[in-house]
Order: C-alpha cells, then sequence, then structure tokens
C-alpha cells in the first residue's frame, strides 16, 4: 500500500471524466498544453486544489512542482475556493498609474474582506492581478467575464449593489 | 555555407577575437582568457549540463555600440561586436547587481554551513564590497529539516535554478521548481511540502551545485561526537571508496590525490575504535550480486538485473517505477553490509554487545544519509549503519578536531572487515561496479581464470553506455547510465519491454559516486571529476588482487560466518527489499 500524501481519490469522479476527455482531444505533445488543462480544469472545478493540480501532472506526465509552479505563477489561477463572483482589480502599471489601488481598496471595503478570500455571502472573491491587456481603458476591474473599464472608487458601489441585486431577485 | 559563415569576429577589451556562431560573451572572453565574474551561471560540459537562466546579472558586460549592459553567460556574439567587461559602467552595474542581491541575503556567514565554501561569498570579496547601500526586505521561509540527507534554508537562496536545472533537466526528478512571481518568487517543492514528502531522491546534485548555503547536507557531525564522547559506546567507522580520491581537495592536494592512509590515522585519532574499508563491503556486494545474476541468467529469472549500490538510485525507482521493483538486486549496498556485518560478526567475534556498537559510514553521498534510516535497514531496535557523515562532514570533523591532516601518517585498516581488492576501488566511479562484477561473474559461470581484467569498453563518461561482454558461449549485454535522467531512459525500455540487457548499473550523480553530492564542491570545474576517476582506476591497476572473490578476508568471512553466497545466512543479512511509493 503505497503511502499517500496527496489523494487523488476524493475528486469528483464525473468531472474528471470531462477533464480526462479534455485531455484527449489535445493533439500534439500534451505537455505544451499544461495551461489551457489548468484553465479547463479550474472551469470544471471552480479552482484547483492541490489534489487536482497533482492529478493534472500525473495526466501530462510533469511533476507536481512544475505543475504547482505554473499555477502560482498566473494569477488568474486559484489554489482556493472562489467566490461566485470573482473581481479582478488590473494592478498592470498603467491602471496602477490611474488609481487602481484605490478601486482596489473600495472593493475590499464593501466586500468586507481581505484579498483571495471569500465573503461572508458567498458571493465575492476579489484579487489583484497583473496586466490583463486593456490598458486604454486603466484603471480596469473585470468580474467574472465582463469586463469595467476607467472605473472610479465611486462607480464600484454601483457595481457591487448590481450584483447583489441579481443575488436577491434569484432568491 | 563555407567555415567563415559559421565564425563570427568580435573585440572583447580592444582584443580581436573569432569564434563560432552561437558561441556567448563569456565563452568568447574565456577563449583570450578574460575573466568576467560569473554567479547563476554553471556549465558542467562533460555532462552536457548548462544553466542559462540570466538572472543573477552579475555578468554584465558593457556593449560599446549600444551603450547597454547585457548579460555575458546568455547574450551572443554576433560579428562586429564591441564589448567591455571592465570599462566603469560594467564594473560598476556589476557592483550594483551583487549589492542588491546581498541586500536580502542573510549576514550570518560566520556560522553558515558554506562559509568560505561560498560562491557568493567570494564574489562579495571579488568585487570589493566593503557596503551594502541597500537594505532589502528579508525573507522568513522556514527552514525545511525533515529529511535525513538535505537541508533547504530558502532564505539564503538567490534564485539562480542551478538546482532547478540539475533535479529537473539532468536527474528527471522534478521536485524542485520556482513558484510565484516577483518578489515573492522561491525555489521550492510541489505546494511546499516537506522534502520528506516528495520524491527527492537525497542524491545532492542540488546542494553540489547551489552558490550559497540554501541547499546543503544535513550535519550529522554533532551526533557522531555525541557517540565518541560516551564511555559505554563502542564506535566503528568505514570509509567509502570514493571518500579517499576527493577528501585531499579540502586540504589543498591536487585533485585525484589518493590519501586512503592519512584518512585511516585520522579517523583513529578522532577516536574510532575499529577503522573498517566500505570497499570490503564493495568486494563482498561483487560476490552476492553476481551470485545473484548468475542464478538468474541460468535459471530465467527476472533480467536485467539492476545494480542496487546507490540509494538515491533505488529511491529513484521506488517513486517514479514502482511497478518495476523486481529488477534490482537484492543486495544491500556496500556500507550497509559492512553494517550489519560489524554488529553481527565483528560483535560475535570480539563478544561485544551489538547494541553498544554505533556504526558510522564516511560516504561521498547525501543519499546515504536517508538510506540509513530506511526501515528495510532498521530491524528489531539495531540499524545496521547509525549515522552517515560525508567526506565534506569529514574534513570539518578533521578541522575541529584540529588534525592536521598534511602531517597525519598513513595507517591501514583494520582487518577483520578491512581488506579489499582493485576491483571494490572501482566501486567509486560509474562504470565500476559492473566492471567488477564482470570480472567475479566471468570466473563462477566458466570456472576458468580471466586473464584480462581490464573491461576498458565499460569505462568513460558518457551518460549512457553499452557493452557485450563474451563469457564463453554466453554474450554478456550490459548497460551503464549514470545520472537519473539517463538511468530513466534505459528503465522505460525495461518498461516496454524493449531492453535486452542482462545486467545495467546505475549511479545517481554524473560520474558515479566520485561526483557525489557529499564531495567537496567542484564550483562546476568538472575535471576534478575526471581526475577523481582516473585516481581510482589508478588505484586498481595497482593493486595485488584485483577481483573480489579473491579477497581472503572475505573467504573466511564466508568460510566462518555466512555459509554459501546467496546462501540463508547472507539473505538474511546482506539483501534487503523495495517497497512502492508516491510520486509527486
Amino acid at each position: 500500500m503505497i503511502k499517500k500524501i496527496l489523494d487523488t481519490s476524493t475528486l469528483d469522479k464525473d468531472l474528471l471524466k470531462q477533464l480526462d476527455a479534455y485531455i484527449m482531444s489535445l493533439e500534439g505533445d500534451k505537455q505544451e498544453h499544461l495551461i489551457h488543462v489548468l484553465h479547463k480544469a479550474q472551469k470544471l472545478f471552480g479552482y484547483l486544489p492541490q489534489n487536482l493540480q497533482l492529478y493534472v501532472a500525473r495526466a501530462l506526465n510533469l511533476s507536481g512542482a512544475r505543475v504547482n509552479g505554473v499555477v502560482t505563477f498566473y494569477s488568474f489561477f486559484n489554489e482556493k475556493p472562489v467566490g461566485k463572483y470573482t473581481i479582478s482589480v488590473c494592478m498592470g502599471t498603467a491602471c496602477f498609474v490611474k488609481g487602481a489601488d484605490k478601486v482596489l481598496s473600495r472593493v475590499l471595503e464593501l466586500t468586507g474582506m481581505n484579498k483571495n478570500e471569500i465573503s461572508k455571502d458567498g458571493l465575492f472573491t476579489v484579487k489583484d492581478v497583473r496586466c490583463i491587456g486593456a490598458c486604454g481603458l486603466a484603471p480596469v476591474m473585470t468580474i467574472n467575464d465582463k469586463v469595467y473599464g476607467k472605473v472610479k472608487p465611486k462607480d464600484v458601489d454601483d457595481i457591487i449593489r448590481h450584483y447583489r441585486s441579481i443575488e436577491n431577485e434569484s432568491k | 555555407m563555407t567555415i567563415f559563415d559559421k565564425l563570427v569576429q568580435l573585440k572583447i577589451n580592444d582584443i580581436t577575437v573569432t569564434v563560432e556562431k552561437g558561441k556567448t560573451i563569456l565563452e568568447a572572453a574565456e577563449k583570450i582568457g578574460v575573466h568576467i565574474p560569473t554567479l547563476c551561471h554553471l556549465n558542467l560540459q562533460d555532462f552536457g549540463v548548462v544553466n542559462k537562466s540570466a538572472n543573477c546579472r552579475v555578468c554584465v558586460v558593457e556593449d560599446e555600440d549600444t551603450g547597454r549592459l547585457v548579460p555575458s553567460c546568455a547574450q551572443e556574439v554576433h560579428d562586429g561586436m564591441r564589448i567591455q567587461t571592465d570599462s566603469l559602467k560594467a564594473v560598476m552595474g556589476r557592483r550594483t547587481n551583487l549589492e542588491l542581491i546581498l541586500s536580502n541575503h542573510p549576514q550570518d556567514c560566520l556560522t553558515c554551513i558554506k562559509n568560505l565554501d561560498c560562491e557568493l561569498q567570494s564574489l562579495a570579496y571579488e568585487l570589493n564590497i566593503k557596503e551594502i547601500h541597500y537594505q532589502g526586505e528579508k525573507m522568513s521561509h522556514p527552514k525545511d529539516e525533515t529529511s535525513f540527507g538535505i537541508i533547504k534554508d530558502t532564505n539564503k537562496c538567490i534564485m539562480c535554478r542551478r538546482c532547478i536545472t540539475m533535479c529537473n533537466d539532468i536527474q528527471t526528478v522534478g521536485v524542485l521548481s520556482a513558484l510565484k512571481r516577483g518578489f515573492d518568487s522561491v525555489v521550492a517543492t510541489a505546494f511546499h511540502l516537506d522534502l520528506n514528502q516528495t520524491s527527492c531522491t537525497y542524491c545532492g546534485q542540488c546542494v553540489s551545485v547551489c552558490p550559497t548555503g540554501a541547499l546543503a547536507e544535513t550535519n550529522d557531525s554533532p551526533k557522531v561526537w555525541r557517540a565518541l564522547n560516551n564511555p559505554n559506546k563502542h564506535v566503528i567507522v568505514q570509509v567509502a571508496p570514493a571518500v579517499r580520491a576527493a577528501i585531499g581537495e579540502e586540504f589543498g592536494y591536487e585533485p585525484g590525490t589518493i590519501l586512503t592512509g592519512k584518512v585511516v590515522s585520522g579517523l583513529r585519532r578522532l577516536g574510532f575504535e575499529q577503522v573498517f574499508d566500505t570497499n570490503f563491503g564493495a568486494d563482498l556486494t561483487i560476490i552476492e550480486e553476481a551470485t545473484e545474476l548468475v542464478d538468474r541468467i541460468q535459471n530465467n529469472k527476472t533480467l536485467p538485473m539492476l545494480t542496487s549500490c546507490c540509494p538515491a538510485w533505488v529511491q529513484f525507482i521506488e517513486h517514479q517505477f514502482p511497478e518495476l521493483l523486481d529488477v534490482p538486486s537484492s543486495c544491500k549496498s556496500p556500507h550497509e553490509m559492512v553494517g550489519v556485518l560489524a554488529k553481527t560478526y565483528y560483535a560475535q567475534v570480539k563478544n561485544i554487545d551489538p547494541k553498544d556498537i554505533v556504526m558510522v559510514s564516511i560516504m561521498p553521498c547525501t543519499a546515504k544519509k536517508a538510506e540509513a534510516a530506511r526501515g528495510e535497514l532498521n530491524k528489531d531496535g539495531l540499524s545496521d549503519v547509525d549515522h552517515v557523515i560525508t567526506t565534506r562532514e569529514l574534513a570539518r570533523m578533521f578541522l575541529e578536531a584540529s588534525i592536521d591532516f598534511r602531517k597525519l601518517p598513513e595507517d591501514d585498516f583494520d582487518d577483520l572487515l578491512g581488506e579489499s581488492t582493485g576491483a571494490a576501488a572501482i566501486f567509486g566511479t560509474t562504470g565500476g561496479v559492473i566492471e567488477a562484477a564482470t570480472r567475479t561473474a566471468y570466473e563462477m559461470i566458466t570456472g576458468e581464470e580471466l586473464k584480462e581484467v581490464n573491461f576498458k569498453q565499460l569505462r568513460g563518461l558518457e551518460g549512457i553506455r553499452q557493452a557485450k561482454v563474451k563469457i564463453k558461449d554466453l554474450e554478456l549485454n550490459i548497460g551503464i547510465a549514470h545520472g537519473l535522467g539517463n538511468a530513466r531512459k534505459l528503465l522505460e525500455d525495461i518498461r516496454d519491454g524493449k531492453s535486452n540487457f542482462h545486467a545495467i548499473e546505475i549511479m545517481a550523480c554524473p560520474g558515479g559516486c566520485i561526483g557525489g553530492g557529499g564531495q567537496p564542491y567542484h564550483h562546476g570545474h568538472t575535471d576534478i571529476l575526471l581526475k577523481r576517476q582516473k585516481a581510482l582506476y589508478d588505484l586498481d591497476a595497482s593493486m595485488p588482487k584485483r577481483k573480489s572473490h579473491q579477497n581472503e578476508m572475505l573467504i573466511k568471512l564466508y568460510k566462518d560466518f555466512l555459509g554459501e553466497p546467496g546462501g540463508h545466512r547472507a539473505h538474511e543479512l546482506l539483501h534487503t527489499t523495495y517497497s512502492a511509493k508516491e510520486r509527486i
């Protein structure tokens, strides 16, 4: 019996099946597709727990350290569970000089938590990210796939209120 | 394309130099004897390893045409290039870069394990740094002291990535990688696991290239001092083949000077009661291993048989190829054999309670420390080997005891477990174990005397070698690999059923034990390894007996104590088992 440091058998079987199918569908050197595979895994599972990273490493015949290195390099990847809405505030140079730090502090104030945590209502996770390539719209903030450009700290109130109201309506 | 299309002419410090296209400024400068300080750069050309991460920026030189500083270790030359290595801009640039590296480096050099053997320290001296103008935020990572072989002190890491190159590209173990980015970036294991939770083999190749004290061997000398100071303990020591060819470097001897006699007398002065020779264990390993090989060949059992002397390699197969655990020989490694015999045979002869015996091994290796702690080699509360000290640690113990190594007399090993042959001497180099085994297997199979004992086709430094040895009507296919990346290739062939070898020798470290993770630092000078290797072959050639089965104390050991080679008692004491481990 092999001693298990990280148990991959606790991962959801159906989701893993979908991930396997995606990996199977990749052409050429599968190791080259690591980032795509991680995107897919994060989409399926919501985040990338350690045992999932290890699962990906073994599926692509890479070392766990290599995969963990890539996951921790890119701020897009989450090692911890995230809220329903991920608010990413771009801290790239252009956004930063246009006051992204003030936007970030307002977001944190309104959601009442620290970076990379989940808000009490389970709705939000806030991250500061590297340049997302929309410098013309600086400062930029994204909520899941939606982009908000030229955001001022006072705009944040409306935006957050908007997402909260969607949730209240759906209840 | 003519030869001239492949050549590039440039000027370095106004000296014209012509080199091949694709060479770096650093290589061009070396050609004309211009020295450029480097730090992260590492070129082990004999093993095809180059770490060209251009991270540290200590090697910057000035490109006169652009006025810019470029990293000479990575920047390729081009025609008409004009480089200044000693302009004010270049000198100040590399000073600033080094000061920035030092700005968040712990300043505990006095008590650091790498004190006086540290490349960062030497460079600070060389660049005449007397003041650090910047104060950086210090890192505060916990020290990883969980493993039995290697200590990882991340706070001393300068992100040169040499260890990553060794662990991933050469050894293909993949335990270390760069995590995170920017100021937070760090060389670490997956998920910051403790080293002893990973697939680390403890080969120590990361240690042997680390320029600072970020990676080092565990320091076991305090335990040895304690044992030596305990009047109730009978402390015995043994010395591995590769130690005698390297320890001199710590005391200013030319690399490749064999200093067996001085090591033995030095160990007696430290207070060891008996000084045994791991080479005796090597001869014994050959008898057991050759017996096993002949049995496997003649009775159609699992082939190929892989040598099992190298604990890093054993760890590697357990983690990476758990389905192939029937291919390594079941023989314990030589020092474990000497250890178990010290606590049985020697204890019986001298009428000493084995519980009072402390066995210390002097090894070129960090993985031997972890090996000695294996459950399989610690039965009924008795360890075959209690403590393992590397070549470097022994040198430090001599210093600590104010023993003037150069003035030590020559002494001989204690004879019960001290005799050895030339076959054992070459155990410390790649190809040596299998050559020694072949000498004995030949006579076992044919019953005839082997006249030519030098199997030159098994020697060399190629990463993977193969040779055929004719033993009467049997043609023995022999494979040799050193460096775990090379071993992996042979193992994949075995797994896929494509291997037709009878026997394969594997050593984890490039060059074999002469290049072990516990040896004096070569600082990138691989010619040192070649000299150590030559020294071992010369030692073999100088010995009157060159086949393991000619060792008379060994013959006596089988007659008085062990019985038949491969027999019941030999199996009980000299053989071991392996277990599958997780791959992370």
